[in-house]
Parts: C-alpha cells; structure tokens; sequence
C-alpha cells in the first residue's frame, strides 16, 4: 500500500459557474436580459415584480422563475397579472442552483425582453450561485434595518444594484436610506442604488429605466 | 446552510478522482476556502464528517486553508487584507480596488492510499 498525493486545484463551484456561463451565453444571443433578485424572506421580491409587471405592460415582454422552499402561491400572484410564470420548488434547499434554471429552458419563450429569477428568500447562500443572469439585484427592505449590507456581505458585494423596499414605511421606522446605501457602497463601490415602495409605486419608473437601458446596451453588443 | 451542496460537489469529484487512481482509501482532502467564498469552514467540515460515512473517505481528514481577502488598489497599487470588506484603500482611499485572493473554494489536493 502506499500513499499518494494529487494536486487537483478545482473549483468546487465550477460545474455550477460552467452552466451559468452556457445559459447566460444563450440568453444573450437570444437578447434577453436576466435579472436575479437577491433577498431576505418578506422583502418583497414578488410585490416588486408585480410592480415591474404593471409598468412594462404591452411595451415589453417579460417572463418570471420563481424560487420557493415550498408552494406555486408567487408563481400564481404572477400568473395573475398576465406574466408567464415558473415555480422551482427546491423542497428545502437554500438557494437556486444553475442546472434547476437550465431545466426549464426549453419552455422559455424566446420572444421574451426580460426574464427576472426571483431567487429563495435567503441573503446567505444564493449569493454564492451564479445562475446565468446579467443583472444581480439585491433588495433590502426597510424593516430589516439599515446595518444589512456589512452583516451579509456577500450579497452586496456581488450584486449590481441595490433596491431599497418598502420606502413608504420609512418615516415611522428608524432606517436611514442614506446609511444602508452608504454601507452598501462601502463593500461594493460600483452598487447601483433605487429606492422603491410597492404600495406607493415609488421608484418604479427608475428602476424600469435601468432595466430598459441594459437591455439596449445587451442588444447593442449582439448587434 | 449551502455547505451540504458543496460537499456533495467536492464527493462527485473525490469519487472520480479515486477511480481514476484506482485509490482503496482517501486519507486527507485540502481545500482553499476564501473569506469571501460565502462558505463557513466550520460547516463545511460538519457537512464532510455527516457525507463521507460509507464512502472511500470515510477515515479521511478534512484540512481547510483559510484564505483571507486581499486587494490591491489599481490607483496606487497599495495591496492589502481586508477583514472588514470595507472596499476602499486604506493607503489613498481610491474605492478601485482589485481583488486578488479570498473568493476561492478550491479542492486542493487529495491524499490517498493506492495498491
């Protein structure tokens, strides 16, 4: 019997970064722009698609996976305004991974302008997984507080924009939008940050905005 | 708690591996896991105790190098650690800063016995 030592040095996310990279891949030359949304349970993930939804109306064609531990109920609030939607039930598992995406590919339209990944309520580990999107979001409620971004670090760092929710309870809450925005640029500098409320429909048209143009610059590259 | 899913990574690799050097046994399993790799070592190794039972490794060890997040800053080229992950230069305060180590989740190497 000996002993012996292999150097492998492989990534142990590798398999998940190689199927994310296919289908973003894919998505690109289809001209559709994916967006992640990253968030704590009850941050309202679902309410700000339903806003999204309502803002792109005819204009745009959007579609929705909804990620949940367990239950269709996000999928349906999305069917119900019209949306085709997915509903990945993980039965228990943490985050989203690229290859339950990659299953559900043939059934995405390929008309679409926006498909949107609402990922499992968690700040933790779906930061860790790359799913082929171009955009990461990270949405931070106010309720939750103002001092998130420093105590998940990793949601932040990797996320490309930064959506404050739920705004119109600000004024009775003691969250200062100026200092969770301040926290999140000081782990991520290059964060973009909309403040929104769903219920007032605030920062809606912003957000939309963004989108829009990242969609142009997306095309713009294929073209 | 997405170490269990990791760990189910690292076996389908171990087990290739294995095969491949026809191993009887694997002893010791090294992994490279960064500050910002969104994995706790703690957990990791539970995860690793709870799945290697009734596998070649289940008598293995497994060894986590920490590695701590270090930037350099592309004004001023200041390289640094950063416990905080406060992403600005602590020698010019440019907020350009590139990082060089501390996202990895590396499997290392694999020590194992072989006929």
């Amino acid at each position: 019997m000996k002993k012996k030592e292999i150097l492998v040095l492989k990534d142990l996310l590798g398999s998940n970064k190689m199927i994310a990279s296919e289908i973003r891949e894919e998505l690109t030359e289809k001209g559709i722009l994916t967006i992640n949304f990253l968030s704590s349970p009850g941050a309202g993930k679902t309410s700000l698609l339903e806003q999204l939804a309502e803002q792109f109306q005819s204009q745009y064609k959007m579609a929705v996976i909804e990620g949940d531990i367990e239950t269709e109920r996000d999928a349906e609030r999305i069917r119900a305004k019209g949306i085709p939607a997915w509903q990945i039930t993980t039965g228990g598992a943490c985050h989203l991974e690229a290859r339950m995406v990659g299953k559900l590919f043939s059934e995405i339209p390929s008309n679409l302008d926006f498909l949107f990944i609402e990922n499992i309520g968690n700040l933790v580990c779906p930061a860790s997984y790359d799913l082929g999107e171009h955009i990461r979001c990270v949405l931070l409620s106010s309720p939750e507080g103002d001092d998130k971004p420093k105590k998940y670090p990793k949601a932040f760092t990797t996320s490309d924009c930064l959506v404050i929710t739920k705004s119109d309870l600000v004024p009775i809450l003691p969250f200062d939008i100026h200092k969770a925005q301040n926290e999140a640029m000081e782990v991520n500098p290059q964060i973009k940050t909309f403040v929104t409320s769903a219920v007032q429909g605030t920062g809606i048209k912003e957000l939309t905005g963004f989108f829009i143009e990242s969609l142009q610059k997306l095309r713009k590259q294929n073209a | 708690m997405h170490e269990l899913s990791i760990i189910t990574s690292l076996f389908e690799i171990l087990e290739e591996k294995a095969k491949e050097k026809k191993a009887r046994r694997i002893t010791c399993v090294k992994l490279q896991v960064g500050a910002l790799s969104g994995a706790v070592p703690e957990l990791l190794k539970t995860a690793f105790d709870f799945y290697k039972k009734d596998t070649l490794a289940s008598q293995a060890e497994l060894d986590i190098d920490e590695i701590p997040l270090k930037v350099k800053c592309k004004k001023c080229q200041h390289e640094t650690f950063k416990d905080d992950f406060i992403f600005v230069c602590s020698n010019c305060g440019s907020s350009e800063l590139k990082i060089l180590a501390g996202t990895e989740l590396l499997l290392e190497k694999i020590e194992m016995e072989i006929e």
